[in-house]
Parts: structure tokens; sequence; C-alpha cells
């Protein structure tokens, strides 16, 4: 399936774009993140958490094809 | 979760002060109310490694940034009699010395207000996804954590 996934901060930096969109058969958030860490190798040594249709998941959990978003700690206020 | 679009909380750029004092000022006809609190985040200039923060850039994830406020604001009800509750938050270029976050909590009594302004301040750090580019002065930056 196709999964829209955004990138935001730091992490838009190191994957150089804001959103993508990639052809994905993974299940879990988990092989999700292999694919990233292949694509973008710089991504392995960052702090991030990942959010599904606008709440943060766990990496066992399974991809419905909703919004995925990668967020670096947050720093608000 | 309600159906409702959550309110948005962002404001381009700094909140000034003349926007601070109309809220105020607006409040004047609630007489019920006997006592406000505010919480004003301002953008600190930091020295990290010889450089300073010249100004803070903020970005959001804005969707699930305005859903949390509105989580935050709806548990705060919840656990505090408050008669009402306003937040502001900057995005894009806050200088050092301008305020980035406006707090803004009313209640009939005044030990209520003290409670509620911490809880959602502490909230908003923990739970809402902004992040803040910090600039330094030689235009290099860094991109700020929340202890």
């Amino acid at each position: 399936m196709i999964i829209t996934i955004k990138y935001f901060g730091l992490i838009a930096e190191v994957t150089n774009q804001s959103e993508e969109s990639i052809d994905f058969s993974g299940r879990l958030i988990s092989d999700l993140l292999n694919t990233l860490y292949a694509k973008y190798p710089d991504l392995k040594n960052k702090d991030f958490q990942v959010a599904q249709n606008q709440e943060l998941v766990s990496e066992s959990t399974e991809i419905t094809g909703q919004e995925l978003a990668l967020l670096p700690p947050f720093s608000g206020g | 979760m309600t159906d409702k679009k959550p309110k948005n909380v962002f404001k381009q750029g700094a909140i000034s002060s003349e926007f601070i004092g109309e809220s105020i000022a607006k409040h004047q006809t609630k007489t019920s109310i006997g006592a406000h609190n505010i919480f004003l985040g301002q953008v600190r200039a930091d020295v990290i490694d010889g450089k300073t923060v010249t100004a803070i850039e903020y970005t959001a994830y804005e969707d699930m940034a305005n859903a949390k406020f509105d989580e935050i604001r709806e548990t705060a009800f919840e656990k505090f009699e408050l008669t009402c509750m306003h937040i502001y938050h900057s995005l894009g270029v806050v200088k050092a010395g301008e305020i980035c976050l406006f707090v803004f909590v009313s209640s009939p009594k005044r030990k209520v207000v003290f409670k509620a302004l911490e809880y959602i301040v502490e909230e908003i750090k923990a739970q809402v996804p902004v992040f803040g580019k910090e600039i330094f002065e030689d235009d290099s930056h860094q991109w700020k954590k929340n202890m």
C-alpha cells in the first residue's frame, strides 16, 4: 500500500524533505523503521517518536495506512 | 474526542504585549471571575558553546498539536473549577526576549488558578508536538529539547 510519512524538525533535516509517500508492504511500525533506516542511515542515531493518525505508537503497532509522522523531541513553550 | 475541529492555538510570530493586554481587558465583563493567572513563555538568549541564541523558529505538527491542546484544555476543565482558559503558541521566528507561549486561566477562586496553570503548562511541554530551532548569531542552529 502507499503510505505517507511526515517529517519534522531535525528529522526533516535528515530526510531532506517534510513529507513523502512510499509503496510499503510491511506490517508493523518496526518494519517501516527498518525501511527508513536503510534509506536514511543517519536516522538510526536520532531521537524520535512515531505517530499514527496523530497518536504516538510503539514499534509493535500495526500500520493501518493512516497518516504517519516521525517526531523529534518536543520543544514547545 | 469530539467531532468538532479543534481550535487553532497557533499565531504567526511573537505574541505581543498589546494582544495579552486586550485578552485581559476582555474579561472585565465576566464578573463571576475572582482570579486570573497567566503564564508567558519568553525566548531566552542562551549561550551554548560560546554562541548566543538570537531567536527560536517554531514549527509544529499542527493538526496533532491542536488536537493535543484541545485534550489538555478539556482535561483541565474536568480537573479544575475554571471559568475560562486561553492558550496561544507562536509559529515561525520569535526573537530572544519576545513571548512565544501565552496561557491564561480564570476561576472564581485563586487557589484553583495556581494549580491549573502549572498543570496546563507542563502538559503542553510534554505532550504537544512543537519543535524549536535555536538560531545563533552566526546563523548556525540547533534543535531545542524540553527538559
